[in-house]
């Protein structure tokens, strides 16, 4: 593809320079109202992924599968960089995914997990039957979606989980305040 | 009412999970964008960027060989690709303080924290479309500017040097479309 020439006005100061590239971004935006019979974009791209929505239950399926495995190979052969890093983009995937494909409630066990991992400072020191802990609580949160009592049942699981796991985080980097800072800290990030 | 005409712009989509890639795809075709590239990972994304000089890029942070905040220091390279201006959308799980604030430090444009949202993909999209900031170049960054707003009453040192004209404020792009030169 060709390359568009990039324009941009320089304005310089005693220790930097303020840039205002040429906006080719312009292009795209107009003010003018909905003509008749047009939908809300948000509502459109809503309904397309509805109507994707079909499939979720077996992209859950398959990222569970995918924490198993990566369970399983942390267990039979430890925390190696790849096994650990498996473990934990598999858990932060169903952490991403879950509430977008339906199953909010998996999601809390899983990030429960990420931390574990995350702010372990040696890795083989992460308990592997802490590890299986969680993955079971996110098969069992998934397969038993569907049941009456599945959001009392996951908060049970992911409270404990949680609980055993921030006093394990927090034992772990009683030397470290700037991660205890980090663990007890809360998220920042816009909604 | 500001309105975005999606099949005038380009996306490139950088996520290691095809589900994600086809979650996003799904929203930003439900938008009305026709133009929708992928990449699985950081080098295939800067690959992409290349090639397809798309106008908004929305990218994973967790992704192997070199991951998002790395692209995104890579394409903040001024005279190094054709585009380092370019919007980036940091796409991710990860939400603490350190984090959200380092994805800034490398020069991301919005940050959008999963699970994802049709209404907060489209205001991160309205957002860097409609109101661009300007850039600061320093000795350690450049990117766009992470003052988003001039607060009057700070009171603390004034790390940038250079006089009352110190902050800049471009006009919001609603009214230039308003009243064009």
């Amino acid at each position: 593809m060709a390359t568009p020439k990039n324009t941009a006005a320089i304005t310089t100061y005693g220790d930097h320079e303020v840039i205002t590239p040429e906006n080719k971004l312009r292009k795209a935006v107009s003010i003018s109202p909905y003509q008749p019979g047009e939908t809300d974009p948000v509502a459109r791209a809503e309904k397309a992924l509805a109507e994707l929505s079909s499939e979720f239950e077996s992209w859950m399926e398959s990222e569970c599968d995918r924490l198993d495995h990566a369970r399983t190979a942390a267990g039979k052969d430890g925390f190696t960089k790849a096994n650990k890093d498996a473990l934990f983009h598999a858990a932060h995937d169903i952490k991403g995914e879950a509430a977008t494909c339906g199953f909010p409630l998996v999601a809390a066990a899983a990030d429960s997990l990420c931390r574990l991992i995350e702010y372990t400072p040696d890795p083989n020191r992460i308990p592997i039957k802490l590890v299986d802990q969680h993955v079971d609580a996110v098969r069992a949160i998934f397969r038993e979606y569907s049941r009456s009592n599945a959001e009392a049942l996951a908060a049970m699981l992911t409270h404990r989980l949680r609980e055993v796991t921030d006093d394990f985080l927090m034992s772990e980097n009683r030397d470290r305040p700037d991660v205890l800072e980090q663990i007890a800290g809360p998220s920042i990030a816009p909604e | 009412m500001v309105r975005i005409d999606f099949n005038r712009l380009r996306f490139l989509v950088i996520d290691d999970n095809a589900h994600m890639r086809r979650i996003m795809r799904t929203l930003l075709h439900g938008f009305g964008a026709r133009e929708v590239y992928e990449a699985e990972d950081g080098a295939a994304g800067l690959e992409a960027f290349t090639h397809y000089i798309p106008d908004i890029i929305i990218t994973d942070w967790a992704m192997p060989i070199f991951d998002g905040l790395e692209l995104t220091q890579m394409v903040r390279q001024p005279g190094a690709n054709a585009n380092p201006y370019v919007a980036i959308i940091m796409l991710t799980g990860h939400s603490e303080k350190k984090r959200v604030t380092a994805a800034r430090d490398a020069g991301v444009t919005e940050f959008l924290a999963k699970p994802i949202s049709a209404k907060a993909l489209y205001e991160r999209i309205v957002n860097v479309v409609a109101s661009p900031r300007s850039f600061i170049r320093t000795k350690t960054y450049f990117g766009p500017d992470r003052r988003r707003n001039a607060n009057p009453t700070y009171a603390g040192t004034e790390r940038r040097k250079g006089g009352k004209a110190d902050v800049i404020r471009q006009a919001p792009l609603l009214e230039k479309v308003r009243s064009p030169a």
